[in-house]
Formats: structure tokens, sequence, C-alpha cells
């Protein structure tokens, strides 16, 4: 489960900062970040901004009407034939899905294009009552057979060297080792399409799912949702339940947003629209089509009015390179304690507020979630009584110009034996984390507002 | 006109200089220069570490020291972005304060958002022969959209050659008391804004903000780089003593 790496955020970084793999491995994000840019550039900056608009109106209102527009896609999806499960949490969703593979005899899932899967921790639900979840997802293949979770929800085995993924094929699949990138996608093709045959449920998410006609969309590169959506008897497709939008014209909307913020693409290689089980007349599909809405807190994210926003995500992982929305959702999905961390592992720079495709206000929102951890309710909150001891100082101090002058003649006499060449090389804990890596400059030995009283007299005009 | 300078702690206490600076810019454009002895800070450490309570204090008590100011100008771009379009939030509990915030927002102005925007002037008569790269720092950018300005300013300097840095709009890694708490992801995002700047050739770097610049020349002394590290402000006024020369 997610949250128990995210209570261990700080060192799991420090890891993967050294880790020379990981790192040359996010440079070459680079060209997805190129790639986005140019994608949009197409689009005209006017245009794009129009859609952005757009997008976020849509998403509001959505959000707005949410149960209106839920239980309008539900009726839609039983009208076409399908069946509807609103799964409260996890454990609930998990249930219903393990019904309908025992229901089946099933003996092997295949998953495609889910994180929903990923947070409700289906595949060892599935597992534990022998039946073989597959991910089909080239990158999600590769990383289930290492046996971990994905690094990145659009690129989840970035971290892997196609050298790792050779001898990963060579230990698992038991296949002459190959090296060319070309030769490995062969081989996980070839293993992958003995599976989709045998499959006898296919399991995928949902990029957005249309009220007004109960469609689920989902959007993918590699054809293997498509195989999933329709080879399988049983097709199950889970939703967050902030995947639902209004009507079917607002994906002329979204299918030009998401691809080119997602990936630099105008269109992804398949865009799939499932409406319920084959029809009569239809020669392909599933016999069986399932829709879970999943809840799992988000219902608490939509009565927290300062923190809504982060609803309106559409998951499509711009923010790459910027301020993850992650950052905002995990705490609030997985609850503020476990994941006090994320809202202060960024700089707040903005970055990802402005490729974001729904124009969501991130920095903002991280800064209301930090606001939480230090002085929210107190199930929230996490703060030692010396941080809390700290904070009524430091407002003692800026709120009180003697103070505030008296606490820099201090720093300015006290840096005295570790200044070297007016810089310090060297601060006691905790801002040796500063000039472990940087040097700090001197305290002034003159600050500004003793200087005034000189400057102030060289201009005869004005006096204060 | 008159203008409020608001320093800001950092300027105040670590680069009085830049104070300066400001103010003899600000002067040579006829601003009427005050200022108001009672300042410190505008709140910006405690909010970005989450301390709402202590951060409303501050800004409470900013509203009173600067309540008959006609202009605040102020060499930062990170703390106006705090007084324009966070006070009226914080104070949004006291409607009479929250609407002095909204007041108070429309008359604070960053230092060359001031030049460019008030006053209307991008030449001001300045001369430096140097190759200067702009750093865009994050909240200037992307709080408060100033991108133009303060590059108008720099290239109406005589003798100026003004380079664009790669990658000019990506955060040095700064981010305030991020920059402690996560010092190593900090410095890996600060090592690639510096090679950027030793790459690009230029002999001064400036900014629009003392902390971005405090945080830059931290690795950049290390470096053994011989770039020097200048506010805007005092490139101006530098750039005015030698036109003065």
């Amino acid at each position: 489960m997610p949250e128990v790496k995210t209570a261990e955020f700080p060192r799991l970084s420090r890891q993967s900062l050294a880790d020379p793999q990981v790192q040359s491995s996010l440079r070459r994000l680079s060209h997805f970040i190129e790639a986005r840019e140019a994608a949009v550039a197409e689009v005209g900056e006017q245009e794009w901004q129009r859609l952005r608009d757009q997008g976020r109106r849509i998403k509001e209102h959505a959000i707005a009407h949410l149960d209106y527009y839920l239980e309008l896609a539900a009726d839609n999806v039983v009208k076409a034939g399908g069946n509807v499960c609103f799964a409260r949490d996890a454990r609930e969703a998990c249930d219903y899905v393990l019904k309908v593979a025992q229901a089946r005899r099933a003996r092997t899932v295949i998953k495609s294009k889910s994180m929903v899967s990923e947070e409700t921790g289906i595949n060892t639900v599935l597992e534990s009552h022998g039946i073989r979840p597959v991910e089909t997802d080239l990158g999600e293949y590769i990383i289930q057979l290492a046996g971990e979770t994905p690094f990145h929800i659009v690129a989840p085995a970035l971290h892997k060297s196609k050298e790792e993924v050779a001898d990963l094929f060579v230990q698992k699949l038991n296949v002459q080792r190959k090296e060319s990138i070309t030769e490995l996608t062969a081989i996980a093709r070839a293993a992958l399409r003995e599976i989709f045959v045998q499959a006898d449920i296919g399991m995928t998410g949902a990029n957005f799912v249309v009220a007004e006609t109960g469609t689920v969309v989902i959007v993918t590169n590699e054809g293997n949702g498509r195989m999933s959506t329709s080879l399988p008897r049983v097709h199950i497709a889970l939703m967050g339940m902030e995947r639902v939008v209004p009507r079917l014209e607002d994906m002329a909307v979204f299918l030009r947003l998401l691809p080119r913020s997602a990936t630099g693409q105008r269109l992804t290689s398949y865009t799939t629209f499932v409406t319920g089980p084959r029809r009569d007349d239809e020669e392909d599909g599933p016999d069986e089509f399932h829709l879970v809405i999943l809840d799992n807190g988000r219902s608490r994210m939509l009565a927290d009015e300062a923190l809504r926003e982060a609803l309106y995500c559409i998951r499509c992982g711009a923010w790459v390179y910027g301020g993850p929305i992650g950052a905002v959702v995990t705490p609030i999905l997985a609850g503020l304690p476990q994941a006090r961390h994320l809202p202060f592992a960024s700089t707040l720079c903005g970055a990802c507020r402005e490729v974001c495709p729904v124009k969501i206000n991130i920095p903002h929102l991280l800064l209301t979630l930090r606001s939480r951890v230090t002085q929210g309710p107190p199930a929230d909150r996490h703060a030692s009584w010396l941080e809390r001891i700290a904070a009524r100082a430091w407002q003692y101090v800026v709120t009180t110009p003697w103070a505030f002058g008296l606490a820099g003649r201090a720093a300015a006499i006290l840096q005295l034996p570790l200044l070297r060449r007016g810089r310090l090389r060297w601060l006691p804990q905790p801002l040796n984390a500063w000039t472990r890596t940087r040097d700090f400059p001197r305290v002034a030995f003159r600050p500004f507002r003793a200087r005034w009283s000189r400057i102030a007299d060289q201009h005869p005009r004005e006096k204060t | 006109m008159k203008a409020a300078l608001f320093v800001t702690c950092l300027v105040d206490q670590l680069f009085p200089n830049v104070g300066e600076a400001a103010v003899k810019v600000l002067r040579h454009l006829n601003v009427e220069v005050a200022f108001p002895r009672d300042q410190t800070c505008c709140g910006q450490p405690a909010l970005n570490s989450g301390l709402r309570y202590e951060a409303t204090a501050v800004a409470r008590r900013f509203l009173k020291v600067f309540e008959g100011s006609e202009y605040i100008v102020c060499p930062s771009g990170s703390c106006t972005s705090l007084v324009r379009l966070f006070y009226a939030d914080l104070l949004s509990e006291d409607p009479h304060l929250k609407a002095q915030a909204g007041l108070l927002a429309s008359r604070t102005y960053e230092f060359s958002e001031f030049i460019t925007g008030v006053l209307k002037v991008t030449d001001i008569g300045a001369r430096l022969e140097a190759r200067v790269a702009y750093h865009d720092s994050c909240h200037s950018l992307r709080e408060l959209g100033i991108s133009r300005g303060p590059r108008d300013l720099i290239k109406a300097v005589q003798d100026v050659e003004l380079v664009e840095l790669p990658h000019h709009d990506v955060c040095c890694g700064f981010g305030g008391t991020f920059s402690i708490r996560y010092p190593e992801i900090s410095s890996a995002i600060l090592r690639d804004k510096v090679d950027n700047i030793l790459k690009s050739g230029a002999r001064i770097l400036t900014a629009t903000d003392s902390g971005c610049l405090m945080h830059i020349n931290g690795a950049l002394t290390r470096s053994g780089g011989q770039v020097e590290v200048l506010h805007l402000a005092e490139l101006l006024a530098r750039g005015l003593e030698r036109a003065d020369a």
C-alpha cells in the first residue's frame, strides 16, 4: 500500500537522489517536457488557455453536482446492460471485484491502466484467493515482475534501465537475454498475448466516465487497454468518483487537454469508449460489464472547501517535474499524519500550476495542508512542543521591533568565530543542513535600519 | 511621488546594500523614499512553515505599520506576493481588516514593477559594461507575472549585454524552509541552476529576490566560479554610479 512508503518519504527521497540510475532516467524525462511544450505550442497560447479554462469549468460544474452526475452515469450504465457498484472504501471495492471473479470461477485477471486498482490493493486480495492478476501495460508489467510499485503514474518503470529489464526477463520469463528495446518489447508482447487469450476478466481504470451516456473513456498507447476491454468475457472498470463528466461533448475538450499535457501527443494511439457489455448485434466485447465507483476518502475532499479543487485533477502527469498533485491528494486519502512530509516537499515554485490542464492552484493547496499539519484539527496535527515554542518566539521577535533589532545584533556577534572571508561555511544544527552544500552570508554589522538615519539625511527632501 | 520602502527582514539583516541601492535608484527617479522604522518581516517564513496564526499576527501588524503609505515598494517578489495575494485571506475573519488588506495589496509593488509599471520608466540612465544573466524568481514570475519588466530595465542600461540562462524559469531550489527540511533535494536543484549560470558566460547574475540570490550565491562561492551576484537594485545603482563617473 502506498501509505507505508509515504511515511518514509524523506529517507526514500535521499536514497533516490543518490541513485545514479534513477537520476539519469529522470534527466531523460526532459524529452517529455519538450514534447509537451511543443504540443501545447501547436494549439497556440490563446487557444490553449481557452481550453484550460473550459476544462476547469466543466470540472467545477461536475464536482459541484457530483451526486447528480454519478447517479446519472450509474443509471445509464445499467440501461446499457451493465452493473454498478458504489464502493465506500478500498475494501468494498475489492470485495465486489472478488465476488464477481469468484462467481465466474476466474483464474486470471488482466489489468490495464488503473491507478485506482493500485490504490485499493486489489492485486494482493486476488492473489490471496488464488486468482492471478497480470499487469499488461509494459511498464506496469515490468514492475509487477520485479515485485515493486510504480515509480510514476505515466511512466511506472522509469527508474529501470533496459539492462535491468533484460536481466529481469531472463530471470522471470526464462528467455534468452536480449538488450534492444524492440526485442525486449517483443518478449513482453509474446508473453502477454498468451495471457490475453486465457484471461477470464479484464480490469481497467477509467480516464473519464460520461454521465449522459454511461460511457467509460480510456486513453492508452499500447493497445492493451482495448484487449482488456474486448477479449475476456467480463470487463470491470474501476473509477475514482471524481472521474465523471456530464456530456459526451466534454470529451472534445479533455481529449485535447489530456494527451498533450501527459505525453505531449496530439492524441494517444488508442482512445476507447465503452458503453456497457456487448450488445446482441455486436460481434466483439464482453458478456458482462461492471463499473466500480470508488469513494475512499474522496467525499471528505469534496466536503472540504479549501481542498476541493484537488478533485478536478485529470491525472495527466504534466507536473512530472513540478510540484506533485499527489502531495495534495495522498494526505487527504491516506490521512495527513501518515503523509505529513509530502506538503513540505516542494519549493512552491508554481511550475506545476502553470502546466496544470485544469489550473489547479497546487502551491496554495500545499500551503493549506502545511498549516493543517502544524496547527490544524488535533487529528491532523503533528508538531512537537519545541516547534510550537520556536514559532511563538519567532512571532514575538518579528512583532516587536526592539527585539527584532536585538536578535539581529546577537546573531551578528555570535557569528564572529565562524566567519571565514566574510562568509559562514559551517553552522551548527539544524542550520548545517544549509552549510553542508552552501555558504551562508554573514549577518550585517550595520543592518539597514541602523543605516537609515544616515541615508535619510543624504536627501534633504525627506525625513521619517 | 512618495513611496515607503519595505526592505524585508532578509535585506535588513543580511543585505542592507540592497536597501541602500533601492533608495538610490528610487531617489534618482524623483521618488521621495520613506522608511517606516517599525517594519520587520512580512510573515512569509511562518506561512511557508504552515504557521498560519503567527503569519496572521504579523500581517495585522504590517497593515498598521504601512497604514499611511501611498505606495509600498519592496525589493522582493516573494514578500510582495505574500502581501498582495495572501493577506486578505489570512485576515478574512475580520471584514474590516480584510478590506484594508485588499487596499494594501493594491498599493504594494515589487521594486522593478514599481519602476516600470507605476513610474513608467525603463531607461533609468544607467551604464555598465557587463554580461548580465537574469534569473526569474518563482514568486516574481508565477505569482506576480513579472518577466519583461526587469529584462527591459537591464537591457536599457547602456553597454550591458543581457544573456538568457538555459531554463531561466526553473526554480533554484530555495523554497524558504524547504532548503533546510530537504537539503538534498534543494541542493540537487541548485546544482543544475549553478551549472547553467556558469555555462552562460555571464559575469553578473541578477534577480528580484535576495532569497534566491542568497541560495544561488551560496553554491557559486563554493564552485570557484567568477560570477558576481547582485540584486537588480544593486545592478541599477551601480549603473547609475558608472554613468555619473
